[in-house]
């Protein structure tokens, strides 16, 4: 996947406001299955996979005993005792290991395997999607509900379609054997020329995954992060009786909580990037975890991590910006809400 | 493609210089490394630069960097156009100017690449 096929202001335009198709076979998948697949899946995750129906999907996290990321995934679930869980490109040897050193421990009927290799995956993003999709494949897209998925044949293959995506647009991926990909892609392209579709890059999936203020596990978050600290309480299953990181995330939510990832947009004329740190009385007591100059809101926003006390929509941030203190103001998220959503 | 009257830098700046003017752009090779262009910040006027010496930074949606000034001089003019429209950087980077100096020591253009030494760099 390429950095950019036209730019990524184009790119970023045409899923905002037609189509766009991102190559994301990089993306990891493993499968947990056996009769203690559920067991393992609520211990290894922090959101109540119990509550998943099957073709059910859920944005979940592998999380550590201190509550922090060792990954941010989504669950899908194959049937009663079958799960498969999408996982960061770079880290799936590491997640892979992990479930597999803590299911080993607890013992249990549960088979972990990486099946990463298995498959391709292609995502169609924007307001055009359905209808291009749609025109290669003989599943009822329109009553496939946001976050569910199918299996089915599309423009001739047999694939898995889930109605997800990074962007913060309506969209579908594709889910398809490697040696087929190729052949997806080629026929996607084809079936949107007239609607706008466009190949788009790494750095179109970064600007619009930011927009819609989706995490970046790595950079807003990782190990010493904890889920209440992304901001992410509502993927956090409060009635399980137990699963990695719960103790810790029950104290935070008590009122343990010292910082926090809110959503900023910058009111001067510079981009605050990942790394710039947030200053107040001359120290540093935050730092931006992304940021970028969005397309279509035509705005510097971005992601930091800032003391509670700073969190509140309406505070006003200082950011270090190469030498230059630029002023902030954290702000509802998302940044960019899609139209009928 | 490279216009043959203008002078190169390794840095990627491209300079015109007519007779105690100079004038100070980016080539269309630095344009499309660092993608759509989204802010250009420029010195003041009255400025005084040594060759080579960051006279400003240049930001696309994925990186920022600096830049340097291709012959030492003051500076006389800055382009403010490009701060409603930074992205003529990107649609005509030969034709779109960021600084204008009077140059204070002639003979360092002779120093810069010509338009057949800049392509051959870039390849």
């Amino acid at each position: 996947m390429p950095v950019e096929y036209t730019g990524i202001i184009d790119e970023h335009m045409a899923v905002r406001t037609k189509a766009g198709l991102f190559d994301v076979s990089h993306m990891g998948q493993i499968e947990i299955a056996g009769p203690q697949a559920l067991a393992a899946v609520q211990h290894l995750t922090c959101n109540d996979a119990s509550k998943l129906a099957i073709g059910q999907i859920q944005y979940s996290a592998l999380t550590t005993p201190a509550a922090g990321f060792v990954d941010d995934i989504l669950v899908y679930r194959f049937a009663d005792d079958h799960f498969m869980l999408v996982v960061n490109a770079g880290n799936i040897v590491k997640d892979y290991e992990w479930i597999q050193n803590n299911t080993r421990q607890r013992g249990g009927d549960v088979a972990v395997v990486n099946a990463s290799s298995r498959y391709a995956l292609i995502a169609i993003q924007g307001p055009e999607a359905e209808a291009i999709l749609q025109t290669l494949t003989s599943m009822d897209l329109p009553a496939m509900k946001y976050y569910w998925f199918g299996t089915g044949e599309v423009a001739g293959q047999r694939v898995t379609v889930s109605r997800t995506g990074y962007t913060g647009e309506d969209g579908f991926e594709i889910f398809l054997p490697p040696a087929g990909a190729e052949k997806m892609w080629n026929a996607l392209l084809e079936a949107g020329a007239g609607r706008g579709l466009q190949p788009c890059g790494l750095g179109a999936r970064d600007t619009l995954r930011l927009e819609a203020a989706m995490r970046l596990c790595g950079s807003d978050m990782d190990d010493e992060t904890t889920v209440l600290e992304a901001d992410l309480g509502w993927i956090v299953g409060w009635q399980k009786a137990e699963f990695l990181g719960r103790d810790v995330l029950l104290e935070q939510k008590a009122g343990g909580l010292t910082r926090r990832l809110v959503g900023f947009e910058v009111m001067d004329k510079a981009i605050a990037r990942h790394g710039y740190p947030v200053v107040a009385g001359g120290a540093q007591v935050g730092v931006v975890t992304s940021g970028t100059q969005t397309p279509f809101l035509k705005k510097a926003i971005g992601l930091a991590m800032v003391p509670v006390s700073m969190s509140a929509v309406g505070s006003v941030l200082s950011i270090d910006v190469r030498g230059r203190q630029v002023t902030a103001h954290v702000v509802p998220q998302p940044f960019y809400t899609r139209a009928g959503k | 493609m490279y216009p043959a009257d203008l002078k190169y830098t390794n840095d990627h700046e491209w300079v015109r210089v007519a007779g105690a003017e100079a004038t100070v752009g980016i080539t269309d090779f630095a344009q499309k490394q660092l993608g759509d262009v989204v802010f250009v910040e420029l010195p003041e006027v009255g400025r005084t630069l040594k060759q080579g010496e960051a006279f400003g930074t240049i930001e696309s949606v994925k990186a920022v960097s600096e830049l340097f000034s291709p012959v030492s001089g003051v500076v006389t003019a800055v382009n403010g156009e490009l701060g409603s429209h930074p992205d003529f950087v990107n649609s005509k980077p030969h034709d779109t100017w960021m600084i204008r100096l009077k140059v204070s020591n002639a003979g360092e253009a002779a120093s810069l690449l010509d338009a057949t030494a800049y392509e051959a760099l870039t390849k």
